[in-house]
């Protein structure tokens, strides 16, 4: 919401009335778009539908992405070049930045906020950086390329090991981090999510046929493969883009996961990890995103068919709607109750904005080549 | 990326650089699937991501036949998908001429 606070300074020094006008926005209801092409990233404001500034320097950008400090002032955004930058909503101005490695894929922050950690390609591993001063806290080299990070609840980061196959808990509460080295986990992990309520981290196989999951409220939390034999022994199709695993997976009492290399997303019984159907879809999935209240699952594709987005029932696992948005749909962002979606469309350098109840265009926002949308939001929820 | 040119000298008659050149939009959507789609895995400036960095000094060693092989049939037990589906065997030579820095 913006709002124009007037202050209005009088000065009597000479005789002469000074005016200075300070705009405030509160950031609640802000996001930021990654200008992936371009190095930039957009601040939006979500009720104006519209751009509030932007931010240039931030480096090679494809695949970023974006976290957020607990009072919202603050986006710390991942490059691909390793640059981990710290950007200031209010002042809508760089505070910080560092280049932590060489080739990065994503980060994640502290429960508390003090933290913020960066997975890493090359030289594979994690890192992890105090959120105020960027300074480097602790290093967790893997000797493999690192994917999935996550924030876990009790001051800790959870992350996998592509080449390994291993998925590392970094427990940063003591005075020392503690390494807990889950082995086992499956061939080639492509990416991870942890649920909403910090229990369950499922990784995502791209050499397997299946997913494996942690329970992280266990003592000793154990590999377990869920959806084993998915694919059914049959070849997968060519998978022109990986699939992303994020933390909205929840949509009522089931799961939603892209499968890999076959055109479905599967249905995982929340409480006993089982599988209950799937729902044959127009591509290959990248994004399952459940709208907030799980009522709907929206998805986009993987090249050639990423002009696309198909919006699934939760109770039938029918797809309700499709949408053309337009080429290359990247990226989806529910505002936080889900009663509109950003979708951001790369190949015609536009961001769009949906009514997910009547899935009505609202709006849309002109932006160079855009691909991860992130909500401010996001700085309360786990995993996220 | 003198071995790659002269390696290129040595296999230009017979390859598929030989047939008529692609237009220059035909490129220009060439360019943008290898900076974008190919992007995804290795990398906007193709220095590298879940897929081997792929830029000229990089691929040193490689002919433009060898990566339109690979391009085309993907690389088996790797992340890398054979792009056969998607792309002619031309498209692929010019790519692969492309990643290599060969100019026509």
């Amino acid at each position: 919401m913006r709002q124009l606070l007037t202050s209005l300074i009088l000065s009597f020094t000479l005789g002469t009335a000074v005016c200075a006008e300070v705009q405030v926005h509160a950031t609640g209801d802000m996001g930021v778009v990654i200008e992936r092409t371009t190095g930039s990233v957009l601040i939006i404001d979500q009720s104006d539908m519209d751009v509030i500034a932007r931010v240039e320097g931030f480096g090679d950008l494809s695949h970023a992405s974006a976290v957020f400090s607990p009072d919202e002032r603050y986006a710390y955004i991942f490059g691909r070049d390793g640059g981990l930058t710290k950007l200031d909503l209010v002042t809508q101005s760089i505070a910080g930045r560092v280049m932590q490695g060489g080739n990065s894929i994503g980060g994640a922050i502290s429960d508390d906020g003090q933290l913020v950690a960066v997975s890493n390609y090359e030289p594979g591993g994690v890192r992890v950086f105090d959120a105020d001063t960027l300074d480097m806290v602790a290093d967790f080299p893997t000797g493999s390329k690192t994917i999935g990070l996550v924030d876990a609840p009790g001051d800790r980061f959870v992350f996998s090991l592509w080449d390994d196959g291993e998925t590392w808990i970094a427990d940063m509460s003591g005075d020392v981090p503690a390494l807990t080295k889950i082995p086992d986990m499956g061939v080639n992990p492509y990416d991870a999510l942890i649920t909403g309520d910090g229990r369950r981290y499922i990784v995502g196989l791209f050499g397997e046929d299946g997913l494996t999951t942690l329970d992280l409220w266990a003592d000793t939390p154990e590999a377990k493969r869920i959806l084993p034999n998915y694919g059914r022994g049959e070849d997968p199709l060519p998978v022109y883009k990986m699939p992303h695993l994020e933390g909205w997976a929840l949509a009522g009492d089931r799961f939603a996961l892209p499968a890999v290399g076959r055109h479905e997303v599967l249905w995982l019984d929340a409480q006993n990890l089982t599988e209950l159907g799937r729902t044959q879809t127009h591509g290959q999935p990248v994004f399952a995103v459940a709208r907030p209240d799980g009522r709907h699952v929206w998805v986009n594709y993987a090249h050639p068919n990423n002009d696309t987005v198909e919006v699934i029932d939760t109770r039938s696992g029918e797809v309700l709607h499709t949408l053309n948005p337009g080429p290359a749909v990247l990226h989806m962002e529910f505002t936080a109750r889900g009663h509109q979606v950003w979708v951001s469309v790369r190949d015609a350098n536009r961001i769009d904005i949906y009514d997910t109840d009547t899935f009505e265009k609202l709006g849309e926002i002109p932006a160079e080549t855009p691909s991860g949308i992130f909500f401010t939001a996001r700085a309360h929820r786990i995993g996220l | 990326m003198v071995k790659a040119a002269a390696l290129l000298a040595l296999i230009l008659p017979s390859a598929a650089l030989a047939e008529a050149p692609l237009s220059a939009e035909h490129q220009e959507q060439l360019t943008h699937l290898v900076v974008q789609d190919c992007g995804s895995c290795h990398g906007l400036k193709l220095t590298g991501g879940l897929g081997r960095a792929i830029t000229p000094e990089a691929l040193q060693g490689h002919t433009v036949d060898g990566l339109q092989t690979i391009i085309l049939d993907g690389i088996p037990g790797t992340a890398m998908p054979p792009w056969r589906p998607l792309l002619t065997e031309a498209e692929a030579a010019w790519i692969a001429a492309y990643l290599l820095e060969v100019r026509e």
